[in-house]
């Protein structure tokens, strides 16, 4: 049929056309981006030239990079003590009610993070809810200056990505085979063993997938250092959005931001590896 | 862990997420500007809300984009989770692959990338490049939610219908969509959601002419906090909740 093969040309065409002008091409303007120097008037010159990276190893760049990637790292880590049991749980869980309870995690994934930034800042604060709390319990004798330190930004990235660790981990761990936990169980392994043997190394896909949708936000997420940190805590976004929109130094920005894809690809690669791994593993079953 | 310990522990975390949340509200009805008492309901806030022009007119830009960038993502997304499922074509894998990468891909590495796009190609940043921007970033949602669905499917209606003499275009019209709407509507409410909460995208990608809500709440926000913000960002977090539980019903209903 004539019409058909129209119709398919036309519809791949569309597709490809847009992912061609509004994902490959700027990246690649990007990449190229980060290649040129910085202009005097203009904002690049066309003159191609690695200084922009060579600068990335400058130690006041390097030292936003390490804190940046150590507060990313953290957040990640907290996410997955707190979100793993969470997950578990409801996961294996044979309530009545363990619809509501997933959709109680799906809520917080959909609300706009600035929005519950925001109300980290209002617990937070000087006069705020849980000072006020602790002030009254007799707790602590002095308000804590909580609001714009790190501690501040942690508890503000952790809240808003929490739940892009419980989600993927609770997809990975409702498909895992509960045979393989018992025959292990009947072969004599103790609960260590199940736990270190069997259910980790099966939802290890999920740990990754999971850190990957909270460890880069956690470094892009510009507005969360902006609002709960002050000017004590910059992390990867802020550096980018300050090479963009202060400094003007666009190669610069691109730069960081290319070496941000790199970590990504580097995560994509391990994250393909490990689901790869695990249909080995289920291929036995 | 026994049963009481599992209950806490997830009281605990529920807790986390919903206390700041409900507080947010709470102080929204609070008859005081900064006091942390309270001093008795009132509704004053939000009238504060209803009366400001300026916020009505940046409401609006916000729901505009909202409502034109997820119908075309979602004719995008559809075609593109029709097409992985129907047809055999060069570089399907990578597409596969692209749709994902863009899932997973840090905001700011695809703001900055479409603001040089954008100013390579000279174009006014404001209401065009939003529009642009926020498509590309909601298509791939709407991809994945249809795909997941319409992997599901009887692949025997399709011969059916083409034995019958149905184009591509008809089955996609009259079989497809009838078929995958629970999923096309979940698709377009979950981007107007991500549409109407971006800050990162939108922070590069529009103009001074062109506010949108999330925008003017960050800029509201690093003032301080006041119970006018309580009570827009009140309004936000019901819609959201809105359409998740919309988004959610109707997912559930064809399961």
């Amino acid at each position: 049929m004539k019409h058909d093969k129209t119709f398919k040309f036309i519809t791949i065409g569309i597709i490809w056309l847009w992912l061609a002008i509004f994902a490959v091409a700027p990246n690649g303007l990007v990449f190229l981006t980060s290649l040129l120097q910085q202009g005097d008037n203009e904002l690049v010159r066309l003159q191609l030239t690695l200084n922009s990276y060579f600068d990335l190893f400058n130690t006041s760049y390097l030292k936003i990079f390490l804190h940046s990637l150590g507060l990313a790292g953290c957040c990640t880590l907290v996410c997955i003590i707190v979100g793993y049991p969470f997950a578990f749980i409801i996961a294996r869980s044979t309530s009545r009610y363990k619809g509501f309870l997933l959709f109680l995690v799906i809520i917080p994934f959909w609300t706009s993070s600035l929005i519950r930034s925001y109300a980290i800042v209002a617990m937070l604060k000087t006069k705020g809810i849980l000072n006020s709390l602790l002030l009254s319990l007799g707790l602590i004798d002095q308000p804590l200056h909580l609001l714009y330190s790190s501690t501040a930004v942690m508890i503000g990235l952790v809240y808003s990505l929490l739940p892009f660790m419980i989600l993927p981990l609770y997809a990975n761990i409702e498909k895992l085979d509960m045979r393989l936990i018992d025959a292990a169980r009947d072969l004599g392994a103790n609960k260590r063993t199940v736990l270190l043997k069997i259910i980790l190394p099966l939802t290890w896909p999920g740990i990754i997938a999971g850190s990957m949708l909270v460890f880069l936000p956690a470094m892009s997420m510009f507005y969360i250092p902006d609002l709960l940190g002050g000017a004590k805590s910059v992390l990867l976004g802020n550096l980018i959005q300050n090479q963009f929109l202060t400094a003007r130094n666009w190669p610069m920005g691109s730069a960081v931001s290319v070496m941000l894809t790199l970590l990504m690809g580097l995560m994509l690669m391990l994250y393909w590896h490990s689901t790869k791994r695990n249909k080995d593993a289920q291929d036995l079953l | 862990m026994n049963r009481l310990t599992r209950i806490a522990y997830l009281a605990v975390v529920y807790l986390f997420f919903y206390f700041p949340i409900g507080v947010l509200i709470v102080y929204s009805f609070n008859n005081a500007s900064y006091s942390l008492l309270w001093h008795g309901f009132t509704l004053n806030w939000y009238k504060e809300l209803l009366s400001d022009t300026d916020l009505q007119s940046v409401a609006w830009h916000s729901l505009s984009v909202g409502i034109l960038a997820a119908t075309i993502a979602t004719m995008l997304g559809t075609l593109t989770a029709v097409s992985l499922y129907r047809y055999r074509f060069k570089g399907k894998k990578l597409l596969h692959g692209m749709i994902f990468v863009m899932i997973v891909s840090p905001d700011i590495v695809m703001a900055i990338s479409l603001l040089i796009l954008f100013s390579t190609l000279k174009a006014p940043l404001g209401f065009w490049t939003l529009l642009l921007s926020h498509v590309t970033f909601c298509m791939p949602f709407v991809a994945v939610t249809v795909y997941s669905r319409i992997a599901g499917l009887d692949k025997n209606i399709f011969e059916a219908a083409k034995d019958l003499g149905a184009s591509d275009f008809t089955i996609l019209l009259r079989v497809i969509i009838p078929l995958l709407w629970p999923a096309i509507l979940a698709g377009w409410l979950l981007s107007f959601t991500l549409s109407l909460d971006d800050v990162i995208i939108s922070f590069f990608v529009t103009g001074p002419d062109f506010d949108i809500l999330p925008l003017k709440i960050f800029s509201m926000v690093k003032l301080g906090v006041k119970p006018e913000i309580n009570a827009l960002c009140s309004v936000m977090f019901a819609l959201t909740l809105l359409i998740v539980l919309i988004a959610q019903l109707v997912l559930r209903k064809k399961q």
